[in-house]
């Protein structure tokens, strides 16, 4: 137990020093992607807490991320870059004004994602299975289309430009190993045991005395809240954001990373996250036109998504447990690795 | 127009759907055959892909928690929408109206066109054969033993597998007819063209009550009609036309989540 | 003193009466049997003393307090635990985690604190570890703690559904045919067992049985249902030579 603090601050010291090297060693674009990846670390853990270990089948993930994000964009811009931005209709006075500090900023926009899921979360966690994954992708379209008609608020379909770019590796990673930290505290606690009950049985649960709603509940709307600071974070790195940002198509993403690094795995989740961020970007090169100097490859549009929805079809069919199943790495395991691997060495060297 | 013999969101249905239109497109255009013919054609092959579908992403998890399945219907909906992208380009392509439904006709003093009539005839014709068959084919039977309880109805000697896979053959059909009836109203076809309409479907299948062909028929009607309500008598809430499907289906799912039709079943303890 | 009573309980799915004015009294520390054909009701009897049903008509009391149509989790709380039928174990869990959950309503911890991992959360959480240690070890399922729950055999699986529901701990205990599926030799142990907790436990216990060794084994009084219908009850002796219960078991010749 003791051996496992120190390790475990130690690999948080090597890892801010990671992050300091990359921070200084990364260009531009590459710094933009890791961070990305980052943030995809919070939205898969928060979808994965949900759907994973909870097994509750959300699908409502982009709508919550929407929420955080509008949140973020309003509370960070100045009066003028707000005005500047509505310039179809003003913003209502009340928001006109509002400028608080990103950190701020950040808090609010996973609380107000956690109210909304809170408040969505009532009527729909009675559902279960299909129901409540249509159920909840109905509401994070319904949020969507609110979004693009509320003019005054969200400047509509427009979206809102301009966000200020707070988002750096500090706050994206920082929040991450946060969220990680979390996670695995929650996880390991008499709460996270009920998540998990609940995901194997409801009713054999629900027989040991847990309160099923407020269990669903409560995984819930942290999953909310998490998406809703993931949407802050990555409005604030794109700087501009727009209703048509947050189809299902997000949800999609995060949902592949959570499938592929396991459902029920926060390491997975976390390999995931970056693995994947990494495959999109890079494979952007599908979708366009590539010169190889003496041959042009043409670029065919859609291919990208093609590999992807592949990916996940090929995982969910064969290798349903994604990249760790349910389990987790963990120093033990790596200790037991090495232990193996010394034992293997001398047996060959004995024979 | 969906059929839920599964008790499963086939979310690839739309893509399904996307396919018939896309189909009957290039039977017409590529291939000059005559519109009945490329419809025919359509049909069939549209019926083709869905068993294939099945096949490759649903029978495999056959006995998967149901989160899989879904996943995988998800991914394949994705894949088949992109591929679509892929294949025949992101552009939208017109489909060609044959001429036999652009006809006016006028029957004291309405003049409509003749795709107006068509289309609800068409639906009629397509739900009597579908009830028929569900009712009163042996077939049907086994299709609605499978919907009530596949274990036991493979204890009784029902080819499980068979039935499905019809199952999905008769359901694929359905969509081309659907996807070629949409073709014909909204002539513009895009690989995307079918997420809407899927959703919808599937929509209006859990407010009628799956699995229930006349509540997914009710189901449809009144959610086209709602939709048209809103557009018609309180235009400016019309930017939120999509989300009132939604909005139906979660207010359905809470206070009858059996659906319209549908009978509730309480989980064996 | 009675510890727990129904009054009257009806449970009626659309024009099928599963069970119709169920009367049952038990004293603190009985062990009760509830019997009869398959489909007579008694599950749905279980169902609706655990909250999983709410009945039709009539009334559950535990002790003086009335229980009708609360949730199940509430049910448990007040001391009512029960096993299934099918049994229903959380199949991916650890053997000691299955018990560690029916502890967490005992917990009286916010997540915050379990997060946090505050000492008085720490305390608590070490508290309810023993206590699942002990339990396991006095049914003899010490050794297996650390497997999941899936991987033991079939007897041990019952044994552990039992462990979980006395982790809640209860004063009423149900047990939704506990000997199903088990040999001679397994159900006399089982017999023996069921003594054991009474007594180890304080409980009072309420079981469904088809064995009828077990049943005679075991109970002070059983009631026998058919149809729903309480048809007799009384001593496992009398409910022998009673010609209701043998017509219901064997039909009319």
């Amino acid at each position: 137990m003791k051996r496992n603090n120190l390790l475990n601050i130690i690999a948080i010291i090597v890892f801010i020093a990671i992050l300091f090297i990359l921070n200084m060693t990364l260009d531009a674009y590459k710094l933009r992607i890791f961070n990305l990846a980052g943030i995809y670390v919070i939205l898969g853990l928060g979808l994965n807490l949900v759907n994973g270990f909870t097994g509750l089948f959300s699908l409502g993930h982009a709508g919550f991320m929407a929420i955080g994000a509008y949140t973020g964009a309003l509370l960070t811009m100045s009066p003028e870059m707000k005005e500047m931005t509505f310039f179809l209709e003003p913003i209502t006075p009340i928001l006109a004004n509002i400028q608080v500090p990103f950190p701020v900023a950040l808090i609010a926009a996973g609380v107000i994602a956690g109210a909304f899921g809170a408040l969505i979360g009532a009527p729909v966690l009675r559902l279960k299975d299909d129901y409540l994954a249509i159920a909840t992708l109905g509401f994070s379209e319904i949020i969507r289309i609110i979004l693009t008609n509320t003019q005054n608020i969200t400047n509509g379909a427009l979206g809102i430009k301009g966000i200020p770019g707070y988002t750096n590796i500090w706050w994206v990673w920082g929040i991450a190993l946060i969220t990680v930290i979390f996670m695995v505290l929650l996880i390991k606690s008499s709460y996270g045991k009920v998540f998990k009950a609940i995901r194997e049985d409801e009713i054999a649960a629900e027989a040991m005395g847990v309160n099923l709603f407020k269990h669903k509940m409560m995984s819930f709307v942290i999953g909310c809240a998490l998406a809703g600071i993931g949407g802050a974070l990555l409005g604030s790195l794109i700087g501009a954001i727009n209703p048509l940002l947050f189809r299902f198509l997000f949800t999609f993403n995060v949902l592949l990373i959570v499938v592929l690094g396991g459902m029920g795995s926060i390491t997975g989740t976390v390999l995931s996250a970056v693995v994947v961020t990494v495959m999109i970007e890079y494979l952007r090169v599908l979708d366009i036109d590539m010169n190889l100097g003496f041959i042009r490859i043409p670029g065919i549009p859609g291919l990208r998504m093609v590999v992807f929805s592949l990916i996940l079809l090929m995982v969910i069919l064969f290798y349903q447990r994604g990249i760790m199943g349910t389990n987790e790495i963990t120093w033990e395991k790596i200790f037991g690795l090495k232990n193996r691997i010394s034992n293997l060495i001398t047996r060959r060297k004995a024979s | 127009m969906v059929y839920g013999i599964l008790r499963l969101i086939n979310f690839a249905h739309g893509e399904v759907f996307m396919f018939g239109a896309y189909m009957a497109f290039f039977a017409m255009t590529s291939f000059g055959m005559p519109w009945y013919v490329a419809f025919i054609i359509a049909i069939l092959l549209t019926c083709i892909f869905g068993m294939l579908l099945e096949k490759a992403a649903y029978r495999p998890l056959r006995d998967a928690p149901r989160i899989s399945i879904m996943i995988s219907a998800i991914a394949a909906s994705f894949l088949i929408a992109n591929l679509g992208i892929v294949v025949f380009g992101g552009i939208p392509v017109t489909f060609p109206r044959p001429d036999i439904f652009n006809i006016r006709i006028v029957i004291g003093g309405v003049s409509i066109i003749s795709k107006a009539l068509f289309i609800p005839v068409i639906t009629a014709v397509v739900l009597m054969i579908l009830l028929y068959i569900v009712n009163h084919t042996k077939t049907g039977t086994a299709m609605r033993a499978v919907s009530k309880d596949y274990e036991v109805a493979r204890l009784m000697g029902i080819d499980v597998n068979r039935i499905i896979t019809f199952t999905f053959a008769i359901g694929s059909s359905l969509a081309a007819v659907g996807g070629i009836m949409w073709a014909l109203r909204f002539p513009a076809l895009i690989p995307f063209m079918g997420i809407m309409p899927g959703l919808k479907c599937f929509i209006a299948a859990v407010i009628g009550g799956i699995g229930n062909i006349k509540g997914a028929v009710l189901g449809g009607l009144l959610l086209g009609f709602g939709e048209i309500m809103i557009v018609a008598f309180l235009p400016e809430l019309s930017g939120y036309r999509d989300a009132f499907a939604f909005i139906f289906l979660i207010v359905i799912l809470l206070f009858k989540p059996a659906g319209l039709l549908g009978k509730n079943i309480a989980e064996k303890v | 003193m009675t510890i727990f009573r129904t009054e009257n309980i009806t449970k009626k799915f659309g024009g099928l009466v599963a069970v119709s004015n169920l009367n049952i009294n038990i004293e603190k520390g009985q062990i009760i049997g509830l019997i009869g054909p398959n489909g007579a009701g008694k599950t749905t009897a279980f169902n609706m003393i655990t909250g999983v049903y709410k009945p039709t008509e009539g009334n559950v009391f535990f002790g003086d307090e009335k229980i009708t149509g609360l949730k199940p989790h509430k049910i448990t709380k007040v001391g009512i635990a029960r096993t299934f039928q099918n049994i229903r174990l959380f199949n991916e869990l650890s053997v000691l985690d299955n018990v560690l959950i029916a502890n967490h309503m005992r917990l009286k911890s916010n997540v915050f604190s379990s997060v946090l991992r505050t000492p008085d959360y720490v305390k608590k959480e070490k508290v309810i570890k023993e206590k699942s240690i002990n339990l396991l070890k006095e049914l003899g399922l010490e050794d297996v703690k650390e497997e999941k729950s899936f991987s033991l055999p079939y007897g041990k699986q019952r044994r552990l559904e039992i462990a979980r529901a006395l982790a809640t701990d209860p004063q009423l205990l149900l047990l939704d045919e506990p000997a199903a599926g088990m040999n001679p030799q397994e159900s006399h142990e089982l017999m023996v067992f069921i003594h054991d907790i009474r007594d180890k436990f304080d409980l009072t216990i309420l079981l469904i049985e088809h064995h009828m060794k077990v049943i005679m084994g075991v109970c002070e009084s059983i009631y026998v249902l058919d149809y729903g219908v309480t048809i007799a009850k009384g001593t496992p002796n009398e409910m022998q030579n009673n010609s209701k219960v043998i017509e219901a078991y064997l039909g009319v010749e």
